[in-house]
């Protein structure tokens, strides 16, 4: 049971959204743009670099949902979601991207943990500026959400085909949940 | 130096604001309404202080350093009670509500499954309310992303402590929503 009174049944951040809409509003702006607004970075690469940090944390709702919208994004080559998630340095994707998700995960442990030569090893397999800016923004916009879920032990189902549909719903893009109450998908 | 090109001078997180402006938008919307709204119990002084001991845990120098001075102007107070605050917070001269929720905000620092049940307790038994431990939790999140973006980046800090409580007058009164980052 979630440590403050939010609506029952209603998933990780959705809950604590509904119960406290004016900061709800900024969130999912920040989710949004992040995640499906302009980029170099795909909305796949963006949903794994969201996953991977959430996993590196622990949180259970957020590696699961954005890894669910990675997976949508991927299409045929969802399985590379899970190879990242299992065992990064092994997995299928590019060095680029290699080098973004050493990033975010020094980005995880703390900031001033990334060094010169992440950086260096990231333009070198071609990352600029903004894919760099927005890797870091993306891992650390996650050690807030991961921490805001988790902080108020909030609801975390277990169901893998719940996490499939909300994969597909957040493929379409952030909108915060009405106040007033939602559909509960079960 | 930054890590990557800003394209401009600016300290801190105004540097990354403003080289990514849709985000920086929303982030300071974020700020506004957790820090300087004040449709909340918790008073601006209590929520800045929560911000800058989260700060000052994630050993981020600009970000304890703008929002320990944020609390100072509002407690009306000298620095050394807020350094005081951010060293040890338990022997400082401050409500054992605030207290319970800077022990609360420590352990969202570590990481969410951190916070127990009791210091949820604990913190209810002194007055707090669901919503201040709602806001308490979510500031304590929010630094623990500023902070990562600030020095992720590595971007730039004044050293002379004293810009920042320079500055703290004029972020009280124009706030953080639609900030001139150039001011």
């Amino acid at each position: 049971m979630a440590h403050i009174n939010v609506p029952e049944g209603v998933p990780g951040i959705r809950s604590l959204v509904m119960f406290r809409p004016e900061t709800g509003k900024p969130l999912y702006e920040l989710a949004q743009v992040l995640l499906r607004g302009e980029s170099p970075l795909s909305e796949a690469e963006r949903e794994l670099i969201a996953a991977y940090v959430s996993n590196r944390n622990d949180t259970m709702f957020c590696m699961m949902s954005h890894a669910a919208a990675s997976r949508h994004f991927y299409g045929d080559d969802k399985n590379i979601v899970d190879d990242v998630l299992k065992d990064m340095p092994q997995s299928g994707v590019s060095d680029k991207l290699k080098a973004l998700l050493h990033i975010a995960g020094k980005v995880q442990i703390l900031g001033k943990e990334v060094t010169p030569e992440d950086i260096e090893e990231a333009r070198k397999h071609g990352a600029n500026d903004r894919e760099i800016h927005d890797t870091v923004l993306i891992a650390a916009t996650f050690c807030m959400f991961n921490r805001y879920v988790d902080g108020l032990a909030s609801f975390t189902p277990t169901e893998p085909e719940i996490y499939e549909e909300m994969g597909k719903r957040m493929a379409k893009g952030y909108k915060a949940p009405n106040p007033e109450g939602e559909e509960i998908r079960h | 130096m930054a890590f990557i090109n800003l394209e401009n001078d600016l300290p801190g997180i105004r540097g990354p604001m403003a080289y990514s402006p849709e985000t920086g938008k929303a982030l300071n919307e974020l700020a506004e309404i957790l820090l300087h709204d004040d449709n909340n119990t918790l008073t601006r002084g209590e929520r800045e202080m929560i911000g800058a001991y989260v700060s000052s845990e994630n050993n981020c120098f600009f970000c304890h350093n703008v929002h320990g001075a944020m609390a100072q102007h509002y407690f009306e107070c000298d620095t050394q009670l807020i350094d005081d605050i951010k060293k040890n917070y338990q022997s400082a001269p401050i409500p054992d509500k605030l207290k319970a929720l800077l022990s609360i905000a420590g352990s969202v620092q570590k990481g969410g499954k951190y916070v127990t049940t009791q210091q949820i307790e604990d913190a209810k038994s002194f007055g707090a309310t669901d919503k201040e431990i709602h806001d308490t939790v979510l500031i304590a999140a929010a630094f623990c992303m500023f902070n990562r973006y600030v020095d992720g980046l590595n971007t730039w800090a004044p050293q002379d402590r004293q810009v920042y409580i320079d500055r703290a007058k004029m972020r009280a009164e124009d706030g953080y929503a639609n900030m001139n980052l150039n001011k």
